[in-house]
């Protein structure tokens, strides 16, 4: 067998272990969009009369904030993937299954390979489930085809990101328990952007952090793909930062694997 | 006959720790070849090394012909690996468990699904081959982890301290699996806490003692250099301590405990000899207790300390 084959077929079977992980724990799938639409819920139907009147949209109320918040609970959808990303490969790690893969004659970084395409995956599915919760409530987007391609594109970098950084945070994490904590963070982030209300309403202090953390441009971007609007220098500020925090993350984890498995 | 195994001044420290110092040693093929000693000897090291989990900071290591850092991959496809604690995937049935081995060893389906159901045979999983290892007990996922290490039919098995844990029936059994294995003709590298173990299964047993081999030969070849084998009587009465003594000979004889130590193997027969002569002679005794050489005879016998106290100078 060629080494291009075995590097395909093992980077499948590790794929294929992942997805059984997932179908063996679909509540834990189910949990990933839950999170994200009962807090579209919430912002809508209890806080989107008041906080859509105060976007100065031309039409107000609760049907511009659907519009407005679905791009910021789409963010906090992917940041929620992030959990049971860390969580996946923390107890993979605490198990003595990872020795076992480094004794046998496979291709090496295919267990993580795994974990990646799979999380990510798991991200996109909980992002469908998402804006198809959104679209029921109202949300109505004027993009056509090339923006939502754009936009799916965006999201799976972002995803990507996400995913590295998880898969770095479950290495570090010495138990699952750990690994489920670590990422929270990143679910406050929409919150402390744009993804909820427009940062100019916020203290200075705030703002400034708000405007320069990078969910804020990704948020941005997607608002401007969905709608129609400028979209300005956020593209690739979103862009920099997804491959940024990809391939930083990319060299901490493997890094952190190499290490942690000797 | 060649060597499955073959080692040359193996040195391993971690920092300031100091756990290999200079292993040499030479395993044959199709033969179980066990490496005795306390926690903290370096066994689990020394496997880590022979399998590729770990390096050498020098020294050389062959395993099945190939070089375990220059011709890493060769090995890893030569060897079997159960370490210490369970390497199963427990969120993956004991089936699906098998099946992922089959197919990291490029099976094709039809194959990987003949050596699946074999194994789970083999090893009385089929019952629990649809619950996820998660479920399964101590004695249940060692067998599927002997399993899961057998699926690729390795040449060369490294068992880290296979039996610690289990209760003394999954013990009996995971001796069988070890001669069965051995009598397919592969080559067996077993760490052991207990000297039974090795006693039982193993054609040669190298005594590893912080970082160093202090003792090596086959199980009688050490246990010659072991003592503290004996039969101990109790006595009631002080006339028949005294007739006993007359009739075995004045070994190990306690006045006051009203006790004598008489050297045995432990075995059927020298027990049967010391009750024929008990017998013969009309001697009645109190009690009968039986003590077999033990790792820690081992180690008074080979260092000249108790294992203890050793682990405490450290």
């Amino acid at each position: 067998m060629s080494a291009a084959t075995h590097t395909m077929r093992d980077s499948s079977t590790m794929l294929r272990r992942k997805f059984k992980h997932m179908l063996r724990y679909p509540s834990m799938t189910l949990q990933l969009a839950a999170i994200p639409i009962i807090f579209l819920l919430l912002f809508v139907y209890v806080f989107g009369g008041t906080l859509g009147d105060g976007l100065g949209g031309f039409s107000g109320g609760r049907s511009e904030y659907v519009n407005y918040v679905t791009p910021g609970v789409i963010l906090l959808a992917v940041a929620a993937t992030a959990t049971a990303t860390a969580v996946s490969v923390a107890t993979d790690m605490t198990e003595g299954i990872i020795a076992r893969f480094r004794t046998m004659a496979i291709f090496r970084p295919s267990i993580l390979t795994g974990h990646v395409i799979g999380s990510v995956l798991q991200a996109l599915i909980s992002l469908a489930i998402v804006i198809g919760a959104a679209l029921l409530i109202g949300f109505r987007p004027t993009a056509g085809v090339v923006e939502w391609f754009a936009a799916a594109g965006l999201l799976t970098l972002l995803a990507l990101a996400i995913t590295w950084l998880a898969v770095g945070l479950g290495m570090v994490a010495d138990s699952a328990e750990t690994a489920s904590n670590l990422p929270t963070p990143l679910i406050l982030l929409p919150f402390l952007g744009s993804g909820f209300v427009p940062t100019e309403s916020m203290p200075g202090w705030l703002k400034s952090f708000a405007d320069h953390q990078p969910f804020t441009p990704v948020i941005e971007t997607l608002r401007g793909l969905l709608f129609d609007a400028p979209i300005g220098n956020n593209a690739w500020i979103a862009v920099a930062w997804c491959v940024g925090i990809t391939l930083v993350c990319f060299v901490w984890a493997t890094r952190t694997f190499n290490r942690k498995t000797l | 006959m060649t060597n499955a195994i073959e080692t040359t001044g193996i040195h391993k420290s971690f920092g300031d720790h100091t756990v290999l110092r200079g292993i040499d040693i030479a395993v044959a093929s199709g033969t179980i070849y066990s490496l005795l000693g306390p926690n903290g000897a370096g066994k689990t090291t020394m496997v880590n090394i022979l399998s590729t989990l770990a390096v050498a900071d020098s020294g050389t290591a062959r395993v099945a012909g190939y070089d375990v850092v220059g011709q890493a991959d060769a090995v890893r496809a030569a060897i079997g690996v159960t370490g210490q604690f369970a390497a199963v995937d427990g969120r993956l049935t004991g089936a699906e468990n098998l099946r992922l081995m089959a197919d990291l060893h490029h099976y094709g389906r039809k194959d990987g699904r003949r050596r699946t159901a074999q194994l789970l045979e083999q090893f009385d999983l089929e019952a629990a081959a649809k619950k996820p290892a998660s479920t399964y007990s101590g004695g249940m996922r060692r067998r599927l982890d002997i399993a899961m290490t057998l699926v690729g039919e390795p040449r060369v098995i490294f068992l880290d301290e296979p039996t610690t844990g289990l209760d003394p029936r999954s013990r009996r059994a995971m001796w069988q699996v070890i001669r069965d294995l051995v009598a397919d003709g592969v080559t067996i590298f077993l760490t052991t806490q207990y000297l039974e173990e090795a006693d039982q299964l193993a054609d040669r047993i190298a005594v590893l003692d912080t970082g160093v081999i202090v003792a090596e030969g086959t199980p009688d070849e050490l246990k010659r250099l072991v003592p503290g084998g004996h039969i101990s009587l109790q006595f009631g009465e002080h006339d028949q301590l005294v007739a006993a003594a007359k009739t075995f000979g004045e070994v190990a004889r306690d006045d006051d405990a009203m006790t004598l130590q008489l050297p045995s193997d432990g075995g059927v027969r020298s027990l049967r000899a010391v009750l024929d002569g008990l017998d013969r002679e009309s001697i009645t005794v109190e009690g009968l207790s039986i003590h077999t050489p033990d790792l820690d005879d081992v180690f008074l016998a080979l260092t000249g300390r108790p294992r203890a106290e050793k682990e405490n100078q450290k």
